[in-house]
């Protein structure tokens, strides 16, 4: 059965107000087009949940759809910071968002705990760190076996998920190379999953090769095809990181005017993800396209 | 030739490399001095990136610790979950390198949060990432930060990642298993670390006095005995960190 939906269509079935979202991928693979296509929406009062929040949930956090972030690093990576969240948890500033915080290997575990049908994950990221003094949600347990104490943290199973992948049948099985971050944990933690694809291909091409299927169909809900859906991330052969975005980005964040410039034009203006491509012009995806380096395959056969 | 501090910091951390080593690959000054050492007299250096990017050979030096290029031609590539408990938390990695926005004399490091109290801060920061578990779990850790009073303080504001001791607790007492941090490095001087875990400064940059040191540094610092000069690096190194690892001036 096709699960071929629009991204506009995805996200109003799946995503409700008040829901805990994740927005997958660990700088490779991030949906930027759905992030937009949620403040679109203007869905209100999310919890967003990811180990790296970038870009996406800034500008998720500036347009107000978000109440709470759930995160382990809030960087602009490789540039370095996340301005909307600095401005909506500083001191300073009025307008505020609750924060929740673990390290990498605890959101990893609190998705991995959801995916698995557990009630916690056990993890040892916390000794003599002050994160669970801030965070009542990690708690420390004693080894049956052998009696040494390790952290816990509980199970985060988000009501909905977006996957962006290279590529998916229209059924939801989906494929991804390169770097994979939580995507397979998450997905399956979640109540909900969409799944964005560069390419949607015919189920024979997932076939001829099923180990590189990260999600099946079973746990998928809706399949969008949205191309350059990762912009200004990147996703493997296809396109690469915009950094020349990132960097800028630092000064266009900066500022809550030139910050609101950028989302009524990228944002507000643009009817759909292929829309705000059209204003980055040709000559930002001539830019990003990737060289091509294929690799031998492999033999199936028995 | 003249020589920046920043190059010297690279030179002298890749110095600290050992070939065949694993070590856990940070953005920035870590990333070059990585790189300086596989170019040099480490190319067996088996680099990993949290993003899963294991036994990298990027073509361009990597922008951020998820870029597409560490992918292409890397040894192996694996989920952020085999990252975390494979590698780290599993006691495979030898080495990891850490910076922060503040660092006490235990080499205990904040990358949360300064000023005012936790939940109302006057500089939010990005948080921990992997550094706490990077800090817990390799088996050594290297720290590269530039020396000036408002990171180097006598109290963190928020321990992020843990140091050599906390408060009374040393590093058995709280369960950690590596070794902890083990060289500070920074634009004036090299520090280890002494029998009441704290640093000690053992090396200081050519034309640099204890109290220029002591000045940029808001606790009191310990010299060692044997204080050294830093030793100029090969020309050679120089010429690669300029025309090859950072031709644009990135990070150096």
């Amino acid at each position: 059965m096709t699960k071929l939906v629009s991204l506009k269509e995805a996200v109003a079935e799946c995503v409700q107000d008040e829901d805990t979202l994740v927005i997958e991928g660990f700088t490779h693979l991030i949906c930027h087009a759905a992030g937009h296509e949620i403040i679109r929406q203007k869905k209100k009062n999310l919890t967003l949940a990811r180990l790296t929040p970038d870009t996406v949930y800034d500008q998720m956090i500036e347009a107000g759809v978000c109440k709470k972030l759930v995160f382990s690093w809030a960087g602009n990576p490789g540039v370095g910071s996340l301005h909307a969240v600095r401005r909506h948890t500083e001191a300073k500033y009025t307008e505020r968002i609750e924060l929740e915080e673990y390290s990498h290997g605890g959101m990893m575990t609190r998705l991995q705990a959801g995916s698995m049908g557990q009630p916690f994950g056990m993890i040892q990221s916390f000794n003599g760190t002050d994160i669970p003094k801030v965070n009542p949600a990690i708690k420390e347990i004693t080894c049956p076996y052998t009696q040494k104490k390790i952290q816990t943290v509980p199970a985060l199973n988000p009501d909905v998920c977006v996957v962006h992948v290279q590529r998916a049948d229209k059924n939801g099985n989906a494929q991804v190379w390169g770097l994979m971050g939580t995507q397979k944990e998450s997905a399956f933690a979640a109540k909900k999953v969409i799944v964005v694809a560069e390419e949607i291909v015919e189920a024979s091409v997932i076939r001829r090769d099923p180990n590189r299927t990260l999600i099946p169909e079973v746990i998928v809900d809706c399949v969008v095809h949205e191309p350059w859906g990762c912009h200004p991330s990147f996703a493997q052969g296809y396109y690469d990181r915009d950094n020349d975005f990132y960097v800028n980005w630092d000064v266009i964040s900066r500022d809550s005017k030139t910050y609101a410039d950028w989302l009524n034009e990228f944002v507000y203006s643009s009817e759909n993800h292929a829309d705000y491509m059209k204003k980055l012009g040709t000559k930002t995806m001539e830019r990003l396209k990737a060289k091509s380096r294929m690799c031998e395959g492999v033999d199936y056969g028995y | 030739m003249d020589i920046k501090p920043s190059e010297r910091m690279v030179c002298r951390a890749a110095e600290e490399l050992a070939n065949k080593e694993v070590v856990f690959v940070g953005i920035g000054l870590p990333n070059v001095a990585c790189n300086l050492a596989k170019e040099t007299h480490a190319p067996e250096l088996f680099m990993i990136y949290e993003s899963g990017a294991v036994g990298t050979l990027p073509e361009r030096l990597p922008v951020s610790i998820g870029d597409p290029a560490l992918v292409t031609d890397s040894a192996s590539i694996c989920s952020v979950a085999d990252i975390f408990q494979c590698y780290l938390q599993r006691g495979n990695i030898s080495v990891g390198f850490l910076s922060g926005a503040q660092i006490d004399r235990y080499g205990n490091l904040n990358t949360t949060a300064i000023g005012g109290d936790y939940s109302n801060p006057k500089v939010r920061l990005p948080g921990s990432g992997g550094a706490c578990e990077i800090a817990i779990h390799s088996k050594k850790v290297f720290i590269i930060m530039r020396l000036n009073d408002r990171a180097f303080v006598e109290k963190c504001d928020f321990i992020t990642s843990v140091g050599r001791k906390v408060g009374e607790q040393t590093r058995s007492q709280l369960g950690c298993p590596g070794a902890g941090p083990v060289k500070v490095i920074t634009d004036m001087c090299v520090m280890d670390f002494n029998d009441q875990e704290e640093m000690i400064v053992t090396e200081l940059f050519p034309g640099v006095s204890k109290e220029q040191v002591q000045a940029k540094c808001g606790f009191k610092l310990n010299f060692s005995d044997k204080l050294k000069e830093l030793k100029d690096p090969p020309e050679g190194h120089i010429r690669l960190l300029r025309d090859k690892l950072d031709p644009k001036g990135m990070y150096i």
